[in-house]
């Protein structure tokens, strides 16, 4: 017998949850099999087995966390004397409470040559009418997993791929949730109504209340825990200042206009522009990229690397991938790799490298018309730029003018407001003069 | 723009090629002197001359390898072939041959030719003059093969396939050629292997081709009358490349698919289609997909078995609503 243990699969993680386990007990395991995803405070990670044997016992169920180390399912040793436990595959006998689809095509077999197997659809299955073939158009639904659903017994509840992936990051336990597809399968509109119905009743609503004002309690899933842990530390025990100040953009708009003109169908935005401008401003202020460290009498550790982190709003929350050496990429270069790691967080599959040593972060709330706001520090790192958008205003000798605001928020300890202005002093400098952002 | 019908659009774009590049000539049955089966070629013997516009004898398999010759050799043959029924005869010519030269000698010859071919049913010309077969040269690498639904995509496709350096099939349909559109009146081609979001929507993705890339429409405007449903029509223009991503980010998008196709359901464009889906949106698919299909059956001559074998807008809006009751979003 051999413990599986939950795999340290990120620096910073202290425990992960199962969102899916793909071997079941009784299910023949060899190493190299993808065996369970794990979520982290990061990511969704695959977790493959290492040894041969046979699943005999999950420990965590899905949807469950667990710290690091401990075990969450046992394998036996491969022996043919082991019985698996049986899991009827979509081949096995249906029960007769549940009857076998009609044959879409029973009238084709009439045709000689022509006949066609039956093919199970979820029309049939849902007790609708289908014409035989040569009456009308064949509509055959996807349906053997619909089938295999209902024979695999009380364990497995049928649900649709969407809904088991929005219950595993709204953390919903499916057992729970009435089922109104065919053949009592979970559809999102169940998820929905669910959600807002049952979930948790806080104390006080009245048994079996079904008032949907009630509040509602959303468990937090590993980012929004991670979210609330490191933002309380820095907002509870970092000193912090803000400092604001606005660049005239005309002249870096104008460049990036000739700039897409002239790359030919990839085009930058303002936010690689931006990443790029930082990234060289850091690098004129040293003290800026840079982290607060509690040793001996406390030190500053000025970073040798500059490694921007840039906040994007993922369906699974606030996550900020990180442009590594960013100082030292093209500001084509930052804009493809921003692209990509902007996708994979939609997608949840950033990889923990790719989310980590970030030594700054820019938050740019630009694109939903934000004039400027304050960003809060994530430790350790020793400052944040909030980043608003771009305003057309009048300019002191008349006509217009484009600004942009970006307010700084810093580590006081390391970070006194003299650098605070001048690395934005930089910054705005770099910005109004966007021949320097490319140079 | 120009209201044109698909016929005439088809008419525009081989015009237009043989004006601009010498090296386009058209051959195939009947399409001088007569003018063409269905009259695409009207007039262009006259305008021509007999060295562009050349008729040929009932050969198929001859005057299409002549084609896949002339293209090696430098030229720019549009091979019309009266109906995709016919091109079986050329089969080998194609997939053999057309398909294969470049890659296979090392790239020493292009084979820049174009195949106008109809298909469809519903015109009671029987089991064997009635089938979409354009599986049969989606399914072979080294081809490229574009049906469009439209006329606009009719000459804009045709310009794309007559300009492009690989073999390329243009699938045209019986019953498309006298539906009216607006066509731009400028010469641009449009993108091989780019679906087209031909109607956006919310509720659930329609994905089609040629004559039910058209259907598809008529019935995301029903559905929207009728149930208040929100459709989303990807019409794929280009069977071979397939546009998989523009297919996925649909259905990402409504969670749930229905794809219309005139060839027969089992092994068809369809399954490709569903299976895409499947590899690509599997997480965010909330039904199965359905596909809505011709019977499998050789298409019956007698109109009212033709027209029950067939798949109609009937058969797709059916398939829409049980869709959406599985997901429980029909309104």
């Amino acid at each position: 017998m051999t413990d599986i243990l939950m795999p340290r699969l990120s620096d910073t993680m202290t425990e992960g949850a199962v969102a899916t386990w793909h071997k079941r007990p009784g299910d023949r395991v060899v190493p190299g099999d993808l065996l369970v995803e794990i979520e982290t405070d990061k990511a969704v990670m695959e977790h493959e087995a290492y040894e041969a044997g046979t699943v005999a016992e999950i420990l965590v169920p899905e949807g469950r966390a667990a710290a690091i180390g401990a075990p969450i399912a046992r394998l036996t040793a491969d022996s043919p004397a082991t019985p698996p436990s049986p899991v009827p595959s979509p081949g096995s006998a249906v029960p007769a409470a549940s009857a076998p689809p009609e044959s879409t095509a029973s009238g084709a077999a009439a045709v000689p040559g022509a006949a066609v197997e039956p093919a199970p659809s979820e029309s049939a299955s849902a007790g609708a009418a289908v014409k035989p073939a040569p009456s009308g158009s064949a509509a055959a639904g996807a349906a053997m997993s619909d089938v295999a659903a209902r024979v695999e017994g009380p364990g497995r509840r049928a649900a649709t791929p969407l809904v088991r992936r929005l219950a595993r990051e709204r953390g919903i336990d499916l057992s729970a949730v009435p089922g109104t597809g065919p053949g009592g399968r979970i559809v999102r509109a169940d998820l929905d109504l669910f959600g807002t119905a049952a979930v948790s009743p806080v104390a006080g609503a009245p048994a079996g209340g079904t008032d949907r004002r009630e509040p509602t309690a959303v468990p937090f899933d590993g980012v929004r825990q991670t979210i609330a842990a490191r933002l309380t530390t820095s907002a509870s025990t970092v000193p912090t200042f803000t400092v604001t100040a606005s660049a005239a953009v005309d002249d870096l708009l104008d460049l990036r206009v000739r700039v897409n003109a002239a790359l030919d169908g990839r085009k930058v935005t303002v936010n690689d522009l931006l990443v790029r401008a930082v990234a060289r401003a850091l690098r004129a202020h040293p003290g800026v990229n840079a982290s607060y460290s509690p040793e001996g009498r406390g030190r500053t550790l000025l970073h040798g690397r500059v490694h921007v982190g840039v906040a994007v709003a993922s369906p699974a929350g606030l996550i900020v991938p990180v442009i590594h050496d960013a100082d030292r990429a093209s500001v084509t270069d930052i804009s493809a790799r921003t692209r990509e790691l902007a996708g994979k967080a939609a997608d949840r599959t950033l990889a923990p490298d790719e989310l980590a040593d970030a030594t700054f972060t820019i938050s740019n709330l630009g694109m939903y018309g934000i004039e400027s706001f304050t960003a809060i520090v994530n430790p350790p790192q020793g400052a944040i730029l909030a980043v608003g958008a771009v305003r057309e205003e009048p300019a002191a000798g008349g006509g217009t003018v484009r600004r942009l605001r970006c307010t700084l928020t810093a580590d006081h300890r390391i970070i006194d407001g003299a650098l605070a202005a001048q690395f934005l002093a930089t910054l705005t400098g770099l910005l109004e003069h966007p021949l320097t952002v490319l140079a | 723009m120009t209201v044109r019908s698909y016929r005439e659009a088809l008419h525009d774009a081989l015009r237009t090629e043989l004006r601009r590049d010498e090296s386009v000539f058209l051959l195939g049955e009947e399409i001088g002197r007569f003018e063409g089966s269905y009259k695409i070629t009207a007039g262009l013997l006259d305008e021509f001359g007999p060295k562009r516009v050349r008729d040929t004898p009932i050969a198929e398999e001859g005057f299409t390898g002549a084609a896949v010759g002339a293209a090696m050799l430098g030229l720019r043959p549009v091979v019309e072939i009266m109906t995709i029924n016919f091109s079986l005869l050329a089969l080998d010519q194609i997939v053999n041959h057309a398909a294969k030269v470049y890659g296979m000698f090392g790239g020493q010859a292009r084979v820049p030719m174009v195949i106008r071919t109809p298909g469809g049913g519903g015109q009671q010309l029987g089991a064997t003059h009635s089938q979409n077969v354009e599986l049969y040269y989606a399914f072979v690498p080294g081809m490229k093969v574009v049906a469009p639904s439209d006329p606009a995509d009719a000459k804009a496709l045709l310009l794309a396939a007559i300009r492009d350096d690989d073999p390329v099939l243009v699938l045209e349909n019986l019953a498309l050629y006298n539906t009216r559109g607006e066509v731009p009146d400028h010469d641009e081609p449009a993108p091989i292997g780019t679906a087209r979001i031909t109607r956006t929507g919310t509720d659930i993705t329609l994905v089609a081709y040629s004559r039910m890339a058209a259907v598809a429409l008529q019935v995301a405007e029903r559905l929207a009358e009728t149930d208040g449903i929100d459709a989303e029509v990807v019409d794929l223009r280009s069977l071979r490349p397939l546009d998989r991503d523009t297919v996925v980010a649909s259905v990402r998008k409504t969670n749930c698919a229905v794809v219309l196709e005139d060839d027969w359901l089992t092994y068809g464009i369809g399954a490709e289609v569903a299976a895409t889906i499947s590899d690509g949106a599997f997480d965010w698919l909330d039904a199965p997909v359905r596909r809505v299909a011709m019977a499998e059956v050789p298409l019956p001559y007698a109109k009212p078995l033709e027209t029950a074998a067939l798949p109609s807008a009937d058969d797709a809006i059916a398939a829409v609503r049980q869709t959406l009751d599985a997901v429980a979003r029909r309104r």
